[in-house]
């Protein structure tokens, strides 16, 4: 079974730069009023690449099976 | 440690006195008339227990001092005039961190570079203002050999109970005299290390001052994990743009020295008693002095000398305790009157001031200084 | 997911860093690599200069000094010298770096104490407003730059490796997963090692330069890093604009606290 990410976003530090929608390979995620939100969920393949380039500590991933 | 009786250099009389009070590490870069110091520690640190680095410049060896105290050592560094100006920036940011460590400059004459193996105390505004901005300072001004080693123990000490940089204004007579010096067992002077803190590490905060106005410092690698930076910060030592903290914290800072004008500031006072005329001399200046007063009381003039050990903070205490008893105060300096200046300001018309200045990295000599004595 | 909070001090995020900014990347990165080497916060010591980079160390929970501009190298050195125990950290930015700071860092790489310097490379002066640096490239636009760049700029890991540094890395933000990586080889490294990260300043930097967003920063360096592998089959002609990364340059050589030791018969008393 492939892998599925459960995203977190801690709204209070995204300062919308938007790398995490941008490099997201399954789209999952949207700008609105300039903070990141979840568009759909169940196509995160939990790659976390948004994790690991959001600049502000404002996204997580956690793998689920 | 080399105890016992020796005939010494002066710059090497400081090296002693460093390793003495317990200094670990020395960060320099050649200049002269200063360099036997770090060539001296250069031979004995390793042998203490200690490291020597030559830098690739001044500000990187005063830089480097700062990092070995923050990290728990001990450390000086030498310079003179130009060398001195180029370490300025970070003087000030040990100030504005409250980090222990001692910087002498043999001071030459300039400005620039001047005559680099000539004799000058022109430095005195320089140890005082150099850097930016306001801030505390404590300068020492050493006039013979056996001061050199005597005064180095006692800049680490202050620097150390402190918590602040501290400035031995040497000069190049003395640092090049040789002299007879005594160098006392180990224990005989008094040594300070600076005050730990004993809270567990999560109450710690750097920079608040609950006895006194001195905080207490832990060392990198204790277990206290905190910051330091040069930017105005509060008692936790993060930055803060609140000029309310910043002004508050700064005047702390002033505070921590100037009320504690007594332990820090000391004058030998020589026949100054009775004097009519009292000469204000430091540093090699002062060693003339002393032979003027002699001949001056043989000629049946009441002349003494106030001789600083301490410059700065300025001693005002010192000099206005004769407002009022002796007539005349004739100021001795190689340089155009810096101390002139600050002894107009602290007797504030109470005493009449004449001045010798000398420039020309002569030594004012004895019959110089008793000509003005005639003059009065 | 990595959990970072054991490692940042409470209370201080969100950071000063604009939005789209590298060094939050960065700074992620290098808390990673530390946390796989298993460094006690207790002994690790991290010096900064001045400089968006350097406010790094505020925000993390180790022994931090955040000193003067371009001295953090010669800070670190007598923090290193007194205290061996500590993994020493140096970070600062292209300016604080190569330009003030350029004469401490050639003469660190040449001493080979061990400790290791991130430099994080945006390419300008980003808390001034966006002046060139001494790593703007040929023709690009800055403040102070109103014609282009008209000065040659370095090249960091060239500079670095030719001054003597015995590990030269380098990476980008859009590597990130790499440039953890190449962060730790730089921490295992026993000698003065360097990394330089690629970052990105869309304030400053990119919107005189068409990248305003911080996506688009990290796209150019997507487009122009090539690994190591790849930049060695590479004629002249296709290396134009385009920038190695990973381990560049690394050697043996005994790093100067354990020749000092040696040599001068030093004692621990």
């Amino acid at each position: 079974m492939a892998k599925r990410g459960k995203i977190t976003i801690v709204e209070k530090l995204c300062k919308g730069c938007a790398i995490c929608v941008r490099f997201c390979p399954k789209q999952v995620l949207e700008m609105k009023k300039f903070k990141v939100h979840i568009k759909s969920a169940d196509a995160c393949i939990a790659c976390a690449m948004c994790e690991l380039r959001c600049p502000d500590f404002a996204i997580s991933v956690e793998a689920e099976q | 440690m080399i105890s016992g009786k020796h005939f010494m250099q002066g710059n090497d009389a400081i090296s002693y006195g460093a390793l003495y009070a317990g200094c670990r590490f020395f960060g320099g870069y050649p200049i002269t008339p200063s360099t036997e110091i770090a060539e001296r520690l250069s031979i004995e640190l390793p042998k203490h227990g200690g490291r020597f680095i030559q830098m690739e410049d001044e500000i990187a060896a005063m830089a480097s001092i700062i990092g070995a105290s923050i990290a728990g050592v001990k450390s000086l560094t030498a310079t003179s005039g130009p060398g001195f100006s180029l370490k300025q920036e970070n003087i000030g940011f040990a100030c504005m961190a409250e980090v222990p460590c001692v910087v002498v400059n043999v001071q030459r004459a300039g400005p620039s570079t001047g005559l680099p193996t000539g004799v000058s105390q022109s430095d005195i505004m320089q140890a005082r203002w150099g850097t930016h901005g306001e801030h505390p300072c404590i300068a020492i001004t050493p006039a013979t050999v056996q001061e050199q080693f005597s005064e180095t123990v006692r800049a680490f000490n202050l620097s150390e109970k402190y918590r602040t940089p501290v400035i031995i204004l040497s000069d190049e007579i003395i640092g090049h005299m040789r002299e007879a010096i005594f160098i006392p067992e180990a224990g005989v002077l008094p040594v300070i290390d600076r005050c730990k803190p004993v809270c567990p590490p999560s109450d710690y905060k750097p920079f608040s001052a609950v006895d006194g106005d001195v905080p207490v410092l832990a060392n990198f690698g204790e277990g206290y994990r905190y910051h330091i930076t040069g930017l105005s910060h509060d008692v936790t030592g993060f930055p803060t743009n609140s000029g309310e903290v910043a002004q508050r914290e700064l005047l702390r800072m002033m505070r921590k020295i100037d009320a504690n004008y007594d332990d820090i500031v000391q004058v030998e006072e020589y026949l100054c008693d009775d004097a009519d005329i009292i000469i204000f001399a430091t540093g090699a200046v002062a060693r003339s002095a002393k032979d003027t007063v002699n001949v001056a009381r043989s000629e049946g003039i009441k002349v003494g000398l106030l001789k600083p050990l301490t410059i700065w903070p300025f001693p005002d205490k010192h000099i206005q305790k004769y407002i009022g008893r002796a007539k005349t105060m004739i100021v001795a300096e190689m340089n155009l009157g810096q101390l002139t200046g600050e002894v107009r300001r602290a007797t504030d018309g109470g005493i009449k001031i004449r001045s010798v200045c000398r420039i020309d990295a002569s030594p004012i000599t004895p019959t110089e200084i008793l000509k003005e004595v005639h003059c009065v | 997911m990595f959990d970072y909070s054991s490692y940042l001090r409470k209370g201080k995020l969100p950071h000063i860093w604009c939005p789209g900014c590298g060094h939050g990347i960065i700074m992620k990165g290098l808390i990673r690599a530390i946390d796989a080497m298993g460094w006690s916060k207790d002994e690790t010591a991290i010096a900064s200069g001045i400089g968006c980079a350097s406010r790094l160390p505020g925000y993390v929970d180790f022994n931090t000094v955040h000193t003067t501009h371009g001295r953090s190298i010669a800070f670190a050195t007598g923090i290193k010298l007194a205290n061996p125990k500590l993994n020493v950290v140096v970070l600062g930015g292209d300016g604080d770096m190569t330009a003030i700071g350029g004469n401490h860092l050639i003469h660190a790489c040449r001493r080979n104490i061990d400790m290791t310097l991130i430099i994080m490379n945006n390419n300008i002066y980003g808390m001034t407003g966006g002046q060139y640096s001494p790593t703007t490239p040929n023709g690009m636009g800055a403040t102070t730059a109103p014609y282009g760049m008209i000065e040659n700029n370095f090249d960091v890991a060239e500079l670095v490796a030719g001054a003597g540094a015995t590990f030269v890395a380098r990476g980008t933000t859009y590597h990130a997963m790499q440039m953890t990586d190449i962060i730790k080889q730089a921490f295992k490294h026993k000698g003065f090692s360097v990394v330089e990260v690629i970052a990105g300043c869309p304030t400053n930097f990119g919107r005189k330069n068409k990248r305003a967003e911080g996506y688009s920063m990290l796209e150019w360096q997507r487009d122009t890093a090539v690994p190591l592998e790849r930049w060695q089959t590479m004629g002249a002609d296709e290396r134009a604009d385009k920038y190695p990364i990973g381990i560049l340059h690394k050697q043996e050589r005994e790093d100067y606290l354990t020749t000092y030791d040696r040599m001068a018969g030093f004692k621990a008393i």
